[in-house]
């Protein structure tokens, strides 16, 4: 690629300012006959829902949710949930979490140094962490709704 | 240097992502249409349960404690795409060797620091995708190979282990390692290595490389020069696009019906020229093969193949399938029960390579038609699920279709089968 011979110095930088008059580099663009669009100077990207949900593609998984006991953070039996391992499962997130080896969906919280499994839902009393066996498999970052006539 | 990381028991653990409960129990996961043991968890092992073992002889009482599994081919793939994501960001030089090793290059680090990367690399891909991998660090592939095992048998090494050309631990480690355990030996070497007193990959480390090279082969030769830990085995070497594609699978019960081989034969074309496709190539020629059950006695026997020209190198399924159908017309034989078909694409030639005489020999709409078809075909199949769009009309129930009674859901890949959670 590159070659030790001292004669490549000579070569002009691309940097230097050109004479008057000599050509310059092409345009990348295609020209139209007619009037330019004026939105043309104003280009994005198209929204992309999926990027913007799911931050890290490896670690972001679907689930469906079954049951109503979150119905206070907004999620439904059938609800499609985005989960991303990656995240911390800090207090106050919601996550999913196998305890006895059965996934469930709560939110943490840390009362006096307890760590507890707390339901939206008045009817389920907090639950301690300690003696239990479990494990955080993520935390849920989404949850997407379907409303009549969408597709669930 | 390079490292090798090799997920732990693949196909059980991205079964126990999914299926929490499974942790710690004993889990086989079974070959196409259930018929052996191909994937086995600590537990199973300890059971004695052998890497192979047909399910039909597995006692009564095994088949009650353990949980025996079809293997998800989906949900395998998918996620050894994520680890191989979560290595990309470690280092842009990841080649996927199999569907759950890569060799990751580490070149231009410290190596003091590469143990508490191959550490840092191993939680990760573990928070991300749930699942355990051993990460072997060395200068060639051949030590990394062997270092990996190490990090897998020594629990005390936290899953890394680092061997480096010259050092004690290397010598401890060759010593112990049989040569037939080293990667790219095969057993028939290993046997003739004996003769010549070489029974460890130590002794095989200081062979003399021509010697080597002259009683058995060049890539031999090579694995010594590995040993040493001068790099011979290149990156590239098996990243080049394969030279043949095949499909081929056994039918999940015997059977000698034309209609049940056409199709199957359509199927696996289909899939075979899809492969095609996306490797960027067009074939010259199709075979196809047909074989009875070699183990059956008093079956009628017999098997046969055919290579099939094409009048051009094509990727267009329909010149490739009817090129197949053609092909199994000629060496199908009535009366015989058949246990297994494939079709194998040959001759392959890069589309680019062979742009200017596809003009030449062919009109260029029809020819963009064709290739504007067979991608939505391919982006159907990808986006909506296999077999959205379908070459002729397979019907339910043929003899052909995979057995996969204990499949658990495609978690990552189908929308009907998403992981269910809880929330009570």
């Amino acid at each position: 690629m590159s070659s030790p011979r001292p004669s490549l110095a000579r070569v002009p930088a691309a940097a230097e300012p050109r004479p008057a008059g000599s050509s310059q580099p092409l345009l990348g663009c295609r020209v139209r006959a007619g009037f330019p669009s004026p939105a043309d100077d104003h280009l994005d990207v198209e929204i992309d829902l999926h990027a913007h949900v799911v931050r890290r593609p490896a670690a972001t998984y679907f689930v469906r949710a079954e049951g109503d006991s979150m119905l206070g953070d907004g999620i439904h039996d059938g609800d499609l949930l985005v989960v991303d391992r990656s995240l911390e499962p800090l207090p106050g997130r919601v996550v999913i979490i196998a305890v006895d080896g059965e996934p469930t969906v709560k939110r943490l919280t840390r009362r006096a140094g307890r760590t507890f499994l707390e339901a939206s839902n008045p009817c389920f009393a907090p639950m301690p962490l300690e003696g239990r066996e479990c494990q955080v498999w993520g935390v849920v970052t989404h949850v997407l709704h379907a409303l009549p006539g969408a597709a669930p | 240097m390079i490292a090798l990381v090799d997920s732990n028991d693949f196909y059980v653990s991205c079964e126990r992502v999914f299926d929490p409960r499974l942790e710690g129990r004993p889990v086989g996961v079974l070959s196409n249409n259930d018929g052996c043991v191909v994937a086995r968890s600590a537990e199973l092992k300890a059971l004695g349960v052998a890497m192979g073992a047909p399910m039909h002889l597995l006692s009564p009482a095994i088949r009650r404690q353990a949980t025996l599994l079809s293997s998800n081919y989906a949900l395998y793939g998918d996620m050894s795409r994520r680890v191989n994501l979560v290595l990309g960001e470690f280092s842009p030089d990841v080649e996927v060797y199999s569907i759950d090793e890569s060799f990751v290059g580490f070149a231009g680090h410290a190596p003091s620091r590469l143990e508490a990367l191959g550490r840092r690399l191993r939680e990760t891909v573990g928070r991300d995708t749930g699942i355990p991998v051993c990460v072997g660090l060395a200068p060639t592939r051949v030590l990394a190979k062997a270092a990996n095992r190490v990090a897998k048998t020594s629990p005390a090494l936290g899953g890394v282990c680092r061997l480096d050309a010259e050092s004690a631990a290397t010598r401890r480690v060759l010593e112990g390692l049989p040569v037939h355990a080293l990667w790219g030996v095969a057993r028939r070497s290993a046997e003739r290595l004996a003769l010549m007193d070489i029974h460890t990959a130590w002794q095989l480390r200081e062979a003399d490389p021509k010697r080597i090279r002259r009683a058995f082969s060049v890539v031999l030769e090579r694995i010594v020069w590995e040993l040493r830990g001068r790099p011979a085995i290149l990156l590239d070497d098996l990243a080049a696009p394969r030279q043949r594609i095949m499909v081929s699978r056994s039918f999940g019960r015997l059977t000698g019906d034309w209609r049940d081989l056409q199709e199957a034969v359509r199927q696996h074309g289909a899939r075979v020229a899809e492969k095609l496709r996306r490797q960027g190539s067009l074939a010259r020629a199709v075979l196809v093969f047909l074989r009875s059950d070699p183990h059956r006695l008093g079956e009628r026997q017999y098997h046969n193949s055919v290579v099939v020209p094409l009048a051009g190198p094509s990727d267009d399924s329909r010149a490739l399938l009817e090129a197949a159908g053609r092909g199994l017309a000629a060496i199908f034989l009535e009366g015989v029960r058949y246990q297994k078909c494939g079709v194998m694409l040959m001759d392959l030639v890069d589309v680019e390579c062979h742009q200017l005489s596809l003009l030449a020999s062919r009109d260029e709409t029809a020819r963009g038609r064709d290739r504007r078809l067979m991608t939505a075909v391919d982006r159907l199949n990808r986006e909506m699920g296999r077999d959205t769009v379908r070459f002729g009309l397979p019907r339910q129930d043929t003899a052909w279709a995979l057995r996969c009674e204990r499949r658990t859901p495609r978690y990552t890949t189908r929308w009907n089968e998403l992981m269910r959670v809880k929330v009570r």
